[in-house]
């Protein structure tokens, strides 16, 4: 592809774009997938047809919309009129009604709308309006002038430094800043040099990562180049979980059509620059989103970490130079080329810019996909955003995090969710996962839910995490039974602090996290399984008592 | 090369596993990919199909068979006829997956992670599908049933798995 013939591609997509009078966007992710969205798809396609409209209306399969609770959802333009739980039955009314006449129908439409009010949808931003698999929807809305521009008007360190200026840090869960990060691979000795985009969304109750996948595709690929281009490397990987079909196959396509238009391969852009990027399917480790642990999968091994350093900058993928980042990472890259870094770090709030993205599931009346800007409060994403608790049930805490993350009492919904506060409040960033549960949730028992996850997930190879585990499980199993004594809680504080001490990667660092926030924050519930015998949420106990009735 | 007992040389599915391999450049490490294609392919990861793939890549069988049991995608045995997947993530869990899991396996009398004795039925747990807006979710084969209620789920299984097993068990 020549430098010109994107923008001729882009008008023309955009003239085309406006030709039509309305469009249908169908969301056609894993979620509203689940729910009979290509049945919708159908419907709308043949109701268009039908009434002859094809050339007023265009019906487009798209990506999530976020608005994930009663799918299937669709969005009608002009006017952005959201509707949801569409059936095939309502998607020739809402033909009839609001495409022929220009009356929407009211008891389709989606009526929460506070649940867009506090959102900053900027990396989601396409998502929902254009055809994952048309990379033309994707350059109608400038797609990959970003990485025109970096190919023909910026050296490396031009790049670097842009966003450096933004303040973009590591959507992976870490947040290390990402421009460092950069800098780090550019300068370290050795050829040649990979990237690496962790799309290994391990975490039960995240799915943001794979949404974007599925809903953006290119926004991933530009980022991964525009960062491969500042590095200095030739050949790329995007290392996604085996369990997303959807997006694996939204890649697999997406990879080919940018191959065969040229974003991808030799001279992109007439330029010296060469790139490629190749997939590579996880297999159901949760470890293997570790940054040397995926390090290890890719190259075919065991995902087990090693310790660092030395740290995958200087030497990652078969002892050369590699930049990892998380695809959320990437795909903030091309708007902070085209707006300046200077722009991107005046979003969010000051040392932790931009927006992140979650998932926000568990008992809230809105849960869904959603971006928010960087300061927001827990408050806020709750109950704004999330509308509040479902059937009106009373809030507990807020899971943050994943597995790994913790859980935070109603004293810290105004937090402010960003990675410093967090992670001083002893929960994570981690990779966007917010589960909320209300007072039927025990604590006790989801601590040990998620030990038991980390349990199950720890690879073995540290003594601290493979044992350490095992034993705090042990003690939470003892507790949840009602024979845990009060000696138990010391003991399970300074396990859970030697693991997070001695362990060798992430995973066992924060896996006890769970435990000491429950203690730190919900002791009294321990100490009610312990003395009182009783489950505040009346969750455990309930084996034994129903044992004991029958005998 | 003997492929194995189970395999025949001339067999359908190996030589499409052969395809994707040659397709690999016989790279050593692709193998998790052509582990992926094996178990598509052969439903899971028999042992002969493992000790072929070590041969043909020039992996020791124990690097195979370590990498093949260190991911809980691959499965090392065959599944039943009708397979039931419960999402065990944390928004699953949190809205009474647990529950609904119990009450699978009391009343087909099969315990998570196994197949029962005539082959028909598997149950297995699974840590997030990632449709958590949707949760509790349950896979019946592969019908993915969003937002299930223990009453959903067992007439679901029960219409799939027909009335027959449910007497045997």
């Amino acid at each position: 592809m020549k430098p010109d013939e994107l923008s001729v591609i882009a008008e023309r997509e955009s003239e085309l774009r406006k030709s039509f009078t309305n469009r249908i966007n169908i969301c056609c992710s894993s979620g509203c997938a689940n729910l009979g969205a290509l049945k919708v798809l159908k419907a709308f396609e043949d109701a268009v047809k039908d009434l002859g409209f094809e050339k007023k209306c265009k019906v487009a399969r798209t990506g999530c919309l976020g608005t994930c609770y009663v799918g299937p959802a669709v969005l009608i333009e002009p006017g952005d009129y959201i509707y949801m739980g569409v059936t095939p039955e309502a998607a020739r009314q809402i033909v009839n009604e609001h495409i022929v006449n220009g009356r929407p129908v009211k008891n389709f439409l989606y009526a929460s709308e506070e649940y867009f009010h506090k959102q900053n949808r900027l990396v989601m931003k396409k998502a929902g309006n254009i055809d994952p698999l048309r990379i033309e929807d994707y350059i109608a809305f400038g797609g990959y002038s970003a990485l025109l521009k970096v190919l023909t008007s910026m050296t490396p360190t031009e790049v670097i430094a842009n966003v450096a200026t933004s303040g973009l840090r590591g959507r992976g869960g870490a947040g290390f800043p990402t421009g460092l990060k950069w800098s780090l691979v550019a300068n370290a000795i050795g050829t040649p040099k990979y990237v690496v985009a962790n799309l290994d969304e391990g975490d039960p109750g995240v799915f943001a990562n794979r949404t974007l996948a599925e809903a953006d595709p290119n926004t991933i690929i530009e980022g991964i180049t525009i960062g491969a281009y500042a590095v200095g490397a030739e050949l790329g990987y995007i290392y996604i979980r085996g369990e997303y079909p959807l997006g694996v196959q939204t890649l697999r396509k997406t990879l080919d059509n940018a191959r065969s238009m040229g974003f991808l391969g030799k001279n992109i852009f007439g330029t010296p620059f060469n790139f490629d990027l190749e997939l590579r399917l996880g297999a159901g480790a949760f470890v293997a989103g570790e940054e040397t642990a995926i390090l290890a999968s890719i190259e075919g091994h065991r995902a087990t970490p090693h310790p660092r350093p030395p740290y995958p900058a200087n030497a990652g993928l078969w002892g050369k130079p590699t930049l990892i980042n998380n695809v959320e990472t990437f795909g903030n890259i091309p708007m902070i080329i085209l707006n300046g870094g200077s722009w991107f770090s005046k979003i969010g709030k000051e040392g932790c810019t931009g927006t992140k993205c979650f998932s926000l599931t568990g008992k809230v009346k809105n849960p869904g996909l959603i971006e928010v800007p960087m300061g927001i409060t827990l408050r806020e994403v709750v109950f704004n955003i999330g509308n509040g608790m479902l059937e009106d049930g009373k809030f507990k805490a807020v899971l943050a995090g994943g597995p790994s993350g913790g859980c935070l009492p109603e004293s810290l919904l105004d937090l402010s969710v960003d990675y410093d506060s967090l992670t001083k409040a002893g929960a994570i960033m981690g990779s966007g996962g917010i589960v909320v549960i209300d007072d039927k949730s025990c604590m006790v028992d989801t601590a040990k839910f998620f030990i038991t996850f980390c349990m199950e997930e720890s690879c073995g190879k540290c003594t601290p995490c493979r044992i350490g585990l095992v034993k705090v499980h042990g003690i939470l199993e003892k507790i949840t039974r009602g024979e845990g004594t009060l000696e138990d809680l010391v003991l399970l504080e300074d396990m859970s602090n030697f693991i997070r001490e001695g362990s060798l990667c992430g995973l066992g660092q924060t896996a006890p996290n769970p435990v000491l926030t429950t203690l730190r924050y919900f002791r009294d519930e321990y100490i009610s399984h312990i003395v009182s015998k009783k489950c505040p949420a009346e969750k455990c106990f309930r084996e034994q008592e129903k044992e004991a009735t029958e005998t | 090369m003997n492929a194995s007992k189970m395999i025949s040389k001339d067999d359908k599915r190996l030589i499409m596993l052969d395809a994707f391999i040659r397709k690999q450049q016989f790279k050593k490490d692709a193998l998790i990919e052509i582990l992926h294609t094996a178990q598509d392919l052969f439903g899971y990861l028999d042992k002969d199909i493992m000790l072929y793939i070590s041969k043909i890549l020039n992996l020791p069988a124990s690097h195979v068979y370590g990498v093949a049991t260190f991911y809980n995608f691959f499965k090392l045995r065959k599944s039943g006829t009708h397979v039931i997947t419960v999402c065990l993530g944390t928004a699953c869990y949190v809205k009474g997956a647990e529950e609904i899991l119990s009450v699978i396996e009391r009343e087909f009398n099969i315990k998570r992670g196994e197949t029962d004795t005539n082959n028909r039925l598997s149950l297995f747990v699974t840590r997030c599908i990632g449709s958590c807006a949707m949760a509790p979710n349950v896979i019946i084969d592969e019908e993915v049933i969003g937002r299930a209620s223990k009453e959903d789920v067992l007439s679901k299984i029960k219409s799939v798995v027909g009335v027959s097993l449910i007497e045997a068990g």
